[in-house]
Formats: C-alpha cells, structure tokens, sequence
C-alpha cells in the first residue's frame, strides 16, 4: 500500500490527485466532505458552474423515514442510516432541515393492508416511532387538511424535509475548507486506466488520479460503462413540480404521501423548510439528460391529482413549475463500489429517492472505501463545522442593527418578496464556492425565490455580481454556460 | 421613537400625490418611506409620454409627471426617506423600517397610508410548461433595464400579453433595434389602450394575436424559441394550431397585482377580486386611520386616475388626524358590483361622511358593445349612462351625488351593473 | 382613388375607420361613430406624427442612462431617423428636465429635450 498523495505533491507534472470524484451534486459533494476529514487529495469536477445543478437541485427535498425501500437492501439501510444523522448534521453544518413527520395516506380501506405492510416493512428497516392511525378524528387533529375520504394513515415522525440547495453546498463548502479542490465548468469526456490509476480527459484540461468516483447522478451510467463490460441504464425519469406561495405554506404540517391505491402513485403535498407549499413529482421515464422541461401534461396531471389526498389546495397560489430528473438505475438500487474489473474507479450510481436522504450515508460509505485502500489517515486539522449565510432576520434587533451598523449592506433589502439584504448576497458571492450567477445567489440566499420571480430584484443582484467579481453584465448568467441575461446596450445594433 | 401625523408607504405617484394633499390640508408632520434610490416610483422606467392629460391637460412622460409631483414635495418640504425598506406595520400604525445608516427603526403614525403599488406576474403563476431558461423576462423587469440601465435583454422577442406594459415594451425593444416578431394575448381582446395598439403595435407591423398563448419554451441555457397556440373559449389551447417562434427573448405582460403584504400583516380586510384593501369612501381600509391609494388598493391604467385617489386620501387622513372628519350615524352602504362589474372601489360609502361627488370606479370583466351602466339604489333604478363600449382594460366611473344619497335614509345597497341591449 | 383602413384610437371602441383619398386630399371618412374619429382620421392619412421617446448615455450622475424625447411630434417616417441620430449621444450631468439634448434632430427642426433631472 503506497500512502496518499497528499504527503508527495510534485511540481512540474501532471496534476495527480488520490482522488477524483465526477459530479458535486449531493452524492458527489457528501463523498468529498466525508473524504475530507482525511489527509487526502482530492478534486471534484463538475460539468456545470456551480454545486447543485443536476438531480441535487430539483426534487422533492424530503428526509424519507426509510419504510419504502426492499428489505435488507443498500437503499434501506443507507436511508435509515442518513436519516438519523441528517439532525446532528444540519447542526454542524448550519442547513435548514426539519424533522416535520410524514404521513401515508390511504384513502379506500381495501388499501389498508398497503399501510400496514408500509409499516411492516419500516420496522425491518429500523424505522423509528412509527404508527399506523385508522381513526379518522385522530388523523385529522394530526392534519386538519387531509381529504374527508382518509381511511388510514402511516405517520413517521422521523420523516423531515430539508433545503436541498444548502445540503448540498454546505457539503461542499466544507469539503472545499477541508482542503478538497472543485472545478466547474468541467465536464468529463474520457477515462483512460493508466499504471496506478486514471487519466480523465475534460474540456478543461486532463488530470489524473488514483482513485475515481464516480458521482455523476444521470450520467453516471456513461461513465461505468466506459470501464466495465456489466453496463448499467439509468433512465432519466422526470418529475414535475409546483411551488406554492407561502400564503399556501401551513396548509399541511407534515409531508403527506399517497399510498398507491386504486388511484394511481399520487403525488406528494409538503411544507418546505422555508415556509412554501410543494406539490408534485410526477414521473415520466424519458432518454434526454438534459429534459427538465415541464409539460403541459405534466402539469395538469399534477393538478388533477394534488387535490386526491389534501383538501382545499390553494393552486391558484402557484408561484413556480420546475422538473427534476431522477437517476433511475434498472435494479432500482443504489450501485456504490469498486467497479469489477476496472480497480479504483468507484461507482456512487442509482442515487435516485432516498437519495438526498441518503447522502450523508452514502458520503461515509464511499469514504471508508477510499480510507480503506489508500489507508487514510485522519487530518488532524479537520474542521468539521462550517456556518451558513447569516439571515439577519435570526438576530435580535439590537444584533441586527448592530450588524447594519458594522455591515451597512445588511440594512438594504434587494429582495424585496424573501427580505434578502444585500450582506446575504455579498456572503454568498464571497465565501468558499461562492456564486457567480443568478441562480447560484438564489440558491444560497432565497433572492428571487419568492412570489415575484426575480422580477425585481434580478437587475440588482446582477448589478452585485458584476461589480464583486469584477465581471461585465455581459457575462452574468442565470446558471452559467450560455444563459446570459443581457446582450447588448441600446441601440448598439441601429 | 420618532412620530410623525402622517407616514405614507411608498414614494410612487400615488405616495407622492397623497403627501402632496395632506400638506395642503395643513398637516406638518409627514414622512413619505421609499425603497428605491429615487422618489417616483414605476414613473421613472415609463418613458414613454401620454401622462397628465386630466391631471396637468398636457403630453408628459412618466419621468417628467413624477418630477412635477417631486418637485411639490420638495417645495412642501415634505420629508422623505430614500432605499428605506418598511419591514412591518402594526395594526396600532407602529412602522418598522431598515436602511443602511439607520439600521432597524421604528416610527409611530398617526395615520398610515399605504401607496407600495404592485407586481408582475411572473411565467410561475401561468404555469407555462418548458425549460427555464434565460432570456425571460417580466416586461417591466425588462423595462427598466433598457430605459434606467441601458441593458437589451435580447434582440429577437416574443411578447406574452397585451396589457399596456406589453405593447409599450414592444415599441420601445424595437426603437432600440430588436426585431419584435409578435404579441400573443391569451383573450380574444386586448387589456391595453387601443392608442397603445396602434402606436407601438401598428405602427411597427408588430402582429397582435388574440386568443393565443405560449404552450412550450425551448432552449435550456438561453431561451431559443417558443410555440405559439390557439386557445379555445375556456383558454385552453387547440391542438393542431401551434406554431413555432424561434426568439431569445419572451417578455410577460400578463397582469398586475397590488403588492399587499404589508397590509396583509396589519391585518387588514382585502378584496379577493381587487387583491387590494377594501375602503371606504375616504379611502379608509378596515383599520381605522389606515387609508390605501394607487395601485395597492386595485391596479389603474391612467396614472391621473391615481392622482385623483391619492389626493382624496391624503385629504381624508389629514381630517382624520387633525380629528375633522365629518360625524356620522352609522348608516353605511355597501355597493354591489354584480352582472358584468368586478368591483368597485369603494365598498362602502357613509354617506353623511362621503364628499359632495364620490367617483366610484370599476371594470368590467369582459367587452360589452352598445351597453348601458346601470346604478340602482336598492331595486329602483337611480342612473342609466349609455356607453358605446366598455372593455376590462380601461377602467370605468360612475358619480354619486352626496344630496342624493341622502335623500335615501333606508339605503342599504347600492348595484351597479352592465345591461345590454 | 385611394382607400386606406385604420383604427380610431379616440376611445376603447376602436371604430374601424376607411379614408377614402384621392392624392393627399381626404375625400371621405366613413366608419367612425363620433366626431373625434373623422378628426384622427384625417390627420392620420395626410401628416401622421408621434412624439418619439427614448434614452441617451449620461456621465458623471447619479444614473447611467437619462430619458429624452421630442419636445413636439415629428413625422411618423423620421421615427427611425431620429433614433438613430441618439444613437451615440453621450450627455454630462447635471441634465434638467427640459434640456435641449439635441437640436433639430434629423432635420424636423424639433429638439430633443431631456425629461428627467440626473444630478
């Protein structure tokens, strides 16, 4: 065994990390921060401008107790595993996530027994404090708003919702400060087995490392089967989304799932960690990984089926529409581990739901398999907690004026519908991995996140960015790449 | 603390119009609270001319309408706070405000009038499916950009929604050389002024298509184009009739909504239909001393118009601090939009407390040709104005005569409705 | 004889209009409902004009941009004209409401006036 590379940086040559890891979405980004409490040397490459841009960025942000996935499989246990450490985490790493319980709806008594093998099933799992409520005024003093038809519910108090966004980049973040290089903008084209490890060519140059893991959520089959002869599929399988106004938020207090039933999957209705309503996903399997385009039917299937297990949804109150892929492998498991025949590459594949529950697990998983082959040692210089963006609305009044009268930027709202002050954006913009584009500040921040859409903030927090980093209003983006905002000044083409 | 008679919420037009009034009622104390860097409001991103013909009987441009009230207040020496956020109103008119010198602050108000306009609506509240790309834009968001920053969002624009914003977005995109391929209206009319049709529509060979909307947008990173469709009678569109628009640009004029958060934490009592404040004859909401003007209280098409209001609100706070407002026994009528009338504003009028003339103003819900507005004091018919049409996006009137209200001591309700020949 | 079709824009009725013309003399208007439509209609056909508004750069203010416009209507054809001569005009601050911007702009003998203060 040869110790890692972090003790033998060479000048000169081609930069050889121990580890690559491909993808900072929530997987990719657990992994490198696990990794990071190691003396290790590590790099992540994204293919987009920022952490969170894929599957990470749009899903149902929900912390699942753990009773749907097979018994005894990785899912179940990764699920259940990442559940109980999401409160200790959200601690230490300063993400908004709420432990709100959920609740299975079950809406005909022939699906009854459905509940009770939900449950069953849960138990296997190891889920906690579970119960099966049939009385119909218990339900409804739990969730006033369920639909008049419940005939049973499963409540998991240990279901919770989470900000999907600061999850992952708070990961992130943290593994950055922990010594972990990301590059963005760099997307993977070509993996080669060189003597001691890979060689991955990208747009943006070719690095080499010891060790790949591959955490490249809807591509991650492209990748394994560069390397291996077992290929995996993942299909990309859409889901619709509508975000509701916060006037809508409290409609429901815990997430509510329906129980596959005479009516079909149904969709879920859940409080998010920041007040607002979300209905959704639908789920349609299609061949495009890049298709987060929302459909018309989409859409109004979603509005066709919200209203089965809650009542009195407020739809008119709908402020966004989004779609989100998951990365749904054909064996429906999550694939993490030295590929066969191809050593040192390290499949993280299949994250789909619980993904996002899963992730701190799956981090750990994937880091004892690094620190297990390359014998890590511990970092003793480790910083294993890291502070969010500051909401001056968490303060006392004279904390807050006392920060406005240090930081004038926090006393000048720029976002007018999420009162985010112009400090939050500058915190945003400044600290490690910080944004570039517009939906890299929103993401942090909530800027243009609320009922208005960016309508009246968007010129201003562009204006921010351009003179922060130095850049022109030609080059602010919405999300990198092509997605510029403005393109010229008046005129200049008369 | 500081306290002042008067602090009004919003430095815009109908802000400054109302400032100006209470001044001219004699109350010293006033403090106009405004987020942006400038008093004026939306005025100063609407170049455009075609203000002031009832208010000053001339041509002006939004920015020069402004700077005739401007200039007033500051003759008036009425006091004003410039990028100063109102975070919270009590319901006991307790202000907590934020800049950047004062930090977090509180004023306590003898009255409060709220004058914080409205929004757009965003692409999210229409629920259009496709990607979300760059390259969207709300049309006031994109009108401030090219007339305050001198930014052009794109070059090749599709314009979603013909209310007055849209057509005047159209106009402005193309003087600045962008090519505006077409507007699409959801209804088979147009919300905007006919003037506005054929100066920035007409005049450019900009086609308007009515009863058509956007039913798919392309492009993930930039927007790349969008398809076009026919809606049938219940807005839904017509397979078969979809057409392609390749563009980099699609602005959105597709409504207003008075931005009522405020008053939505005070707790005042809101009009659904309006999503602004119900008032009184003095433009008074539910909580006494808490008047509303201008946009909050329901969107206007004429700035005049919100002059007018805000003037009449001004007044009524003025009285209502210095304690003069007119005595009255209870006796409160409500008004009854009904057949055709969405609202009206007011919802109620005292008449012992109303002025000599109340303008009640409303609109219509649909097109109505060779129509008749008919007022009625309980079930007698009380006014019949002829009008050749009426259309939602302009806004109606009626006069109410205090002598006459009087002469009906037992007046309940009075209806107001469209009846066709 | 020569017809031309137009929308009154007098009110929201937005009566169509026919002018019928022979040269530039109006010979008849048909198709409005009141007075006001025959007098747009008119004007509209012989010497249509608009009052055209738009932005020019500005330095050393509190804003980037300065609003402007004709301080009278100019010939519909001269529109574009017009703009393009505000093309690459830069104006230094202070600009008053009423500024002269730019004299005679393409050739209409009317002035471009700012219409906004920047200080």
């Amino acid at each position: 065994m040869r110790p890692a590379l972090y003790f033998r940086r060479r000048k000169g040559k081609k930069t050889m990390y121990d580890v690559i890891i491909i993808g900072a979405g929530v997987a990719g980004s657990c992994s490198a921060r696990e990794l990071s409490r190691y003396q290790v040397r590590a790099c992540v490459l994204e293919k987009e401008e920022d952490v969170c841009c894929g599957t990470s960025k749009a899903n149902s942000a929900i912390v699942h107790a753990g009773y749907d996935a097979a018994e005894g499989s990785l899912m179940a246990k990764l699920n259940v595993q990442g559940n109980e450490m999401m409160g200790e985490l959200s601690k230490e790493l300063d993400f908004p996530f709420n432990r709100c319980g959920s609740l299975v709806v079950c809406l005909d008594e022939e699906s009854l027994p459905g509940l009770q093998a939900l449950y069953d099933r849960g138990v296997k799992n190891g889920v906690k404090d579970m119960q099966v409520i049939l009385d119909k005024d218990a339900i409804h003093r739990l969730e006033p708003n369920l639909s008049d038809e419940v005939a049973g519910v499963l409540y998991a108090p240990t279901a919770g919702i989470v900000c999907p966004f600061n999850l992952n980049i708070a990961m992130a973040e943290n593994a950055n400060e922990n010594g972990v290089e990301f590059k963005f903008n760099t997307e993977v084209q070509g993996l080669k087995k060189i003597p001691g490890g890979w060689e991955v060519s990208t747009n943006n140059g070719v690095f080499q490392a010891r060790y790949v893991v591959n955490a490249a959520g809807v591509y991650a089959d492209k990748f394994h089967n560069m390397v291996s002869e077992k290929k995996i599929h993942i299909t990309p399988r859409r889901g619709d989304y509508c975000l509701l106004d916060k006037k809508a938020g409290s409609h429901v207090k815990h997430t509510v799932f329906a129980l596959p039933g005479k009516y079909g999957k149904g969709v879920l209705v859940s409080p998010t960690v920041h007040g607002n309503l979300l209905v959704g996903p639908t789920a349609i399997d299609i061949e495009d990984k890049e298709s987060t385009a929302t459909t018309r039917e989409g859409l109004d299937e979603l509005i066709g089926k919200a209203g089965l297990n809650v009542k009195d949804l407020p739809m008119r109150q709908v402020i966004t529409s989004f779609a989100g892929l998951r990365a749904h492998e054909d064996g429906h498991e999550f694939i993490i581990g030295e590929v066969e025949g191809a050593d040192g590459f390290i499949d993280c594949a299949g994250i789909e739901s619980p993904g996002l529950t899963s992730a701190p697990a799956i981090g750990k998983m994937v880091a004892d398999i690094l620190r297990e082959k390359m014998d890590l040692q511990p970092d003793p210089d480790f910083i294993g907690t890291r502070k969010g963006i500051l909401n001056p609305e968490d303060l006392t009044l004279e904390e807050r004026n006392a920060l406005i009268k240090e930081k004038p930027a926090y006393g000048n709202i720029i976002c007018r519908c999420e009162m985010v002050t112009e400090g939050e954006i500058l915190d945003a913009i400044h600290r490690p991995l910080g944004a570039r584009s517009l939906d890299g500040v929103k993401r942090r921040t909530r800027a243009g996140m609320g009922r208005c859409q960016a309508g009246f903030c968007s010129p201003r927090t562009m204006e921010i960015l351009a003179r922060e980093c130095g850049m022109s209003m030609f080059d602010i983006t919405k999300s990198g790449g092509d997605s510029k905002l403005v393109v010229g000044t008046n005129k200049d083409r008369i | 603390m500081k306290s002042y008679d008067i602090v009004i919420i919003g430095g815009g037009p109908a802000g400054l119009a109302a400032a100006v009034s209470a001044r001219k009622e004699g109350i010293g104390s006033i403090l106009i609270l405004e987020r942006d860097k400038e008093l004026g409001g939306i005025l100063n991103q609407c170049i455009h001319n075609g203000f002031g013909l009832h208010t000053f009987k001339e041509e002006l441009t939004g920015p020069e309408y402004a700077g005739r009230f401007i200039d007033q207040v500051l003759e008036l020496g009425i006091e004003y706070k410039l990028n100063t956020m109102v975070m919270d109103i009590g319901a006991d008119k307790l202000v907590t405000a934020m800049n950047r010198e004062e930090g977090m602050f509180q004023i306590r108000a003898g009255a409060v009038i709220l004058a914080m306009g409205c929004r757009e609506r965003s692409r999210g509240a229409l629920n259009i499916p496709g990607y979300r790309p760059a390259g969207i834009y709300s049309a006031g968001t994109a009108q401030r950009l090219v007339n305050m920053e001198g930014f052009m969002p794109g070059r090749e624009v599709v314009i979603l929604g013909s209310g007055d914003i849209g057509l005047i977005m159209a106009r402005r995109m193309t003087l600045e050389g962008a090519k505006v391929k077409v507007v699409a209206e959801l209804m088979p009319y147009s919300g905007g002024l006919k003037r506005n049709i054929v100066q920035c529509l007409d005049d450019y060979g900009i086609p308007l298509k009515l009863s058509h909307t956007v039913v798919n947008i392309k492009g993930k990173e930039r927007l790349e184009g969008i398809t076009l469709a026919q809606v049938d009678q219940k807005g839904k569109p017509v397979p078969g009739t979809e057409e392609e628009y390749s563009c980099d640009t699609l602005l959105l004029s597709v409504g207003l909504i008075p931005e009522n958060e405020l008053s939505d934490g005070m707790g005042i009592q809101m009009n659904p239909v309006t999503s602004g404040p119900k008032v009184n004859e003095r433009m008074e909401t539910s909580i006494e001393g808490v008047f509303a003007c201008g946009n909050v209280l329901h969107v206007h098409d004429l700035v005049d118009f919100v002059s007018e209001e805000a003037a009449a609100a001004g007044r009524n706070a003025a009285r209502y601090v210095k304690g003069q407002e007119a005595k009255g026994n209870g006796h409160i009528v409500s008004l009854n939009p009904v057949q055709g009338v969405r609202y009206t504003v007011p919802c109620t009028i005292d008449p012992d407390k109303m002025d000599d003339v109340q303008i009640v103003r409303f609109r219509v819900g649909n097109v109505y040709k060779k129509c008749t507005i008919g007022v009625y004091f309980d079930d007698e018919q009380v006014m019949s104005r002829k009008r050749p049409v009426v259309a939602p996006g302009e806004m109606e009137e009626v006069k109410l005569e205090k002598a006459k209200l009087l002469q009906y001591p037992d007046l309940k309700t009075i209806t107001i409705k469209i009846e066709e020949a | 004889m020569e017809k031309r079709e137009l929308i009154c824009i007098g009110c929201p009725m937005g009566c169509p209009l026919t002018v019928e013309l022979e040269g530039s003399e109006v010979k008849s208007v048909s198709g409005h409902t009141c007075k006001r439509g025959d007098v747009y209609a008119r004007k509209e056909v012989t010497n249509p004009t608009r009052i055209v508004t738009s932005t020019v750069k500005v330095t050393g203010g509190s804003a980037d941009m300065v609003s402007v416009k004709t301080r009278e209507d100019i010939p519909k054809d001269k529109i574009f004209a017009c703009v393009q001569a505000l093309k690459d005009v830069v104006v230094e601050a202070p600009v008053h409401i009423g500024d002269v911007i730019l004299s005679n702009v393409a050739g209409t003998g009317v002035d471009i006036v700012a219409t906004k203060h920047v200080l």
